[in-house]
């Protein structure tokens, strides 16, 4: 079965296999919605209303559940995210001038995106490594004890492995 | 005799490095009879990545700060037992003191067991407790466990403290067959890491302590809520689940008793007020994260309104020692209202920081100057922040105050869970203060006026304060705000929002005046309130200032003394960070 909400062009069928999982299974909404962003990279809004329909749920409720969690987008995300911890640790030992280094490089606010799609930028509380503070993730890699010029070396490596591709 | 390399990996052991030097190490080793294994996180945060030299079990030389050019003379070194190579990366007599001085029950194996491998679990001794208690023979009743925790006198280490024994208890007595046993480990206090160090150190602790309480209330499924941002702790507790499901400790009968308890993992999605038990119920329905009235209490109307029972990570990682070595042991350690230890995340302008676990009754000064090694860089210790967003700042006049949950009530600050966040004279007070509120106020669900508004109320004061723009009558109009706030909210992080206004306002109120009135920031760190002056005795005219001001805001001609024009200047700092003579000052 698929689904008539087709205001956008997401593939729906790459959910079948979410559904099957976790339709039926109640309490199960945020599970969903985490492989659903997963699938997509965001939470594109055709597939909030697909979720809606094939859980029996309204999509006032859906959007409502997905916007209480800051876990989920809404729109798409560059390439490589770059997570930027503020907590307590990280602010005590500088993590304004980590943000201001990376904001001043690539040009981008909190929560935005580089013009080229390869970076977004996003400013986090916490990230559990707070003995290496100031922290950051990018994608799945940590780096630990930044200063802004290895922020920067950081992020110049990337961008000469991606220009090399 | 047998040989062990162990590189201690989590999370910021890798993020230091500790891929690397296991990568490197690997190949150096094949054909050789030694083995590489991977062990969590001894919690020696500042000396990572750390590899560990065993002979059977006897350690024989922890290295620190190990690089992957080092993994040659460490290959080297273990293969013929001549350590004399690797001299130099033997940790300092200093720096072990930092462990020592421990006393580790929770972190009893982390950092020296292999968290992938339920066999190395059940070497240092997990699932004997359970095994006992299950015992055909000489087992324990569910109400024997609940006496022996009792006896123990262990509370909640989630932050608020509560007689472990009471809750498990209450779920106990609850009418109806069906009953939950929930882990909370959301650990959303921001400068804490002790449930993440523990879940990706030894997971299989916190499920056998997991077991036994599911056991002592009657629950037949157990359930993880584990926060997103930690996928490692995430994979390694699908292993361990998965490995203790295999060997029979989780499922239907277990270890052939009439005990059966099925375990589940569901992550969350990132909402601080999910750590507050009845929002993390609600979200674990696939709600939104909005605490509900208490009472009733989960262990009455929890999880699918059934009884339920919540405990932090923490708390359970102590159970199973606790059946072992009996509620006495435990109890004997620690103050007349604190019994056992706790487990701290060591942070911020510290020499050593990383995670501490010491007997309750400790004080401060030997946990951050004794154990922690004091300030780093040479600075001057001026405050401890403890609890978080709910917690507050204990000042250097305080630093006496022992660990224990009412002495450190008293102070205003909490126990919390375990954020240790220490501060030296560069940290401004009132900044610390917003900092918190920003927190809070983005993280208040929304659900009840007091902390959506309040909080929200607070934040603007602080940040017109930190901004120059503070009035006559702000730090009276806060109190009063506080006092309503902490009175008027529904759940824990409205009423212990105000925490760290208040505890800043009692110890650090001359800050908070000096930014009203006299528009100053004491330790230079709000931007708003710095004021820039070019020396004309120490200038020498090289415009290296000029030429890198962003907005053009100083003047003056080649070697002739420069000025800055106060109106156009925007506080940024550059000028003093280029100037070569030091002639750049800031009031
Ligand atoms: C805003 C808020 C956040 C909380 N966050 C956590 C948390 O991250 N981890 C935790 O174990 N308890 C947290 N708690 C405390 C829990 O509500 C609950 O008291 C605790 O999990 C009970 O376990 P314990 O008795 O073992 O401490 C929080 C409470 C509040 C009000
Ligand atoms: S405060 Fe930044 S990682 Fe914890």
């Amino acid at each position: 079965m698929n689904c008539e909400c087709s205001r956008q062009h997401s593939d729906l069928s790459l959910l079948e296999p979410v559904f099957a999982e976790y339709a039926d299974v109640k309490g199960s909404l945020i599970t969903i919605l985490q492989h659903a962003q997963e699938i997509y990279g965001y939470l594109p809004s055709d597939v909030i209303y697909c979720i809606a329909e094939r859980t029996g749920e309204t999509p006032a409720r859906v959007f409502g559940v997905a916007t209480f969690y800051t876990q989920f987008r809404f729109q798409p995300v560059g390439k490589y995210l770059i997570m930027l911890c503020d907590g307590t640790a990280c602010h005590v030992n500088g993590s304004a001038r980590i943000a201001a280094a990376v904001q001043e490089y690539l040009h981008v606010e909190n929560g935005g995106t580089t013009e080229d799609g390869l970076f977004s930028f996003s400013i986090v509380a916490c990230l559990g490594c707070c003995s290496l503070s100031p922290v950051m993730m990018i994608n799945d890699s940590t780096y630990g004890s930044l200063t802004p010029e290895l922020v920067l070396e950081i992020l110049k490596d990337i961008q000469a492995k991606e220009a090399a591709e | 005799m047998s040989r062990r390399i162990a590189v201690g990996q989590g999370s910021c052991g890798i993020a230091a490095g500790a891929h690397k030097v296991a990568s490197a190490l690997l190949p150096l080793l094949a054909g050789k009879d030694i083995t590489l294994s991977t062990v969590g996180c001894i919690g020696m945060c500042w000396l990572e990545p750390i590899v560990d030299l065993y002979e059977d079990d006897r350690l024989l030389a922890r290295l620190v700060k190990v690089q992957p050019q080092h993994t040659a003379a460490i290959a080297e070194a273990v293969i013929t037992g001549d350590l004399s190579g690797v001299a130099d990366l033997m940790i300092t007599p200093e720096d072990n003191a930092f462990l020592t001085q421990q006393t580790r029950i929770a972190l009893r194996n982390c950092g020296i067991i292999d968290p992938e491998s339920i066999e190395s679990a059940k070497q240092a001794g997990a699932y004997s407790a359970i095994g006992r208690i299950l015992s055909a023979e000489n087992g324990m009743t569910p109400e024997d466990v609940i006496e022996c925790i009792k006896v123990s006198g262990l509370a909640g280490r989630g932050g608020a403290g509560f007689p472990t024994w009471f809750k498990w208890n209450a779920a106990r007595q609850a009418a109806g067959d069906e009953k939950y046993l929930i882990c909370n480990a959301d650990e959303g206090d921001p400068g804490a890491f002790m449930d993440r160090a523990v879940i990706e150190s030894d997971p299989h602790t916190l499920i056998e302590g997991m077991l036994i309480g599911a056991y002592a209330i009657g629950a037949q499924e157990a359930i993880v809520y584990v926060r997103a941002e930690y996928p490692l702790a995430i994979k390694r507790l699908e292993q361990a689940i998965f490995e203790a499901r295999e060997a029979g400790y989780i499922g239907k009968n277990i270890m052939g008793s009439d005990f059966s308890c099925e375990f589940r993992i569901k992550a969350g999605a990132g909402a601080f007020v999910c750590g507050e038990e009845t929002a993390l119920i609600e979200s674990l329905q696939g709600q939104r994260g909005m605490p509900r009235l208490k009472p009733p209490f989960p262990a009455q109307s929890g999880y699918w309104n059934k009884p339920s029972n919540i405990n932090n990570v923490e708390t359970f990682a102590n159970v199973a020692w606790i059946i072992t070595n009996g509620g006495e042991a435990f109890a004997a350690m620690g103050t007349e209202d604190s019994k056992g230890t706790k487990v701290f995340a060591l942070t911020g302008k510290i020499r050593r920081g990383g995670l501490v676990e010491i007997p309750m009754g400790m004080t401060l000064r030997q946990v951050i100057f004794d154990i922690g090694g004091g300030i780093r860089d040479g600075g001057t210790f001026k405050a401890v922040q403890m609890g978080g967003p709910s917690g507050g700042c204990i000042p250097a006049s305080l630093l006496d105050t022992v660990i224990d949950y009412k002495k450190l009530a008293a102070t205003g600050a909490i126990m919390g869970s375990g954020g240790m966040v220490v501060m030296d004279d560069s940290t401004c007070m009132v900044s610390m203060a917003k900092f918190f509120l920003d927190f809070t106020a983005k993280e208040s669900c929304g659900k009840c006026v007091h902390c959506r508004i309040g909080t929200k109320r607070l934040q603007e004061i602080l940040t017109r304060i930190v901004e120059g723009e503070g009035q006559d009558g702000d730090i009276e109009l806060m109190e009063e705000l506080c006092n309503a706030v902490r009175d008027g909210a529904l759940c824990g992080l409205g009423q212990t929002a105000p925490n760290p206004v208040l505890s800043t306002l009692r110890y650090f109120r001359a800050e908070f005046e000096a930014h009203i009135r006299e528009k100053r920031c004491p330790s230079h760190t709000c931007t708003a309130l710095l004021h820039y002056a070019i020396d004309p005795e120490k200038c020498r005219g090289c415009t290296a200032c000029a030429r890198n001001c962003p907005v053009y805001a100083i003047s003056g001609a080649v070697r002739e003394a420069h000025e800055i024009a106060p109106e156009a200047c925007i506080h940024c700092g550059k000028c003093m960070t280029v100037c070569k003579f030091g002639a750049v000052t800031v009031q």
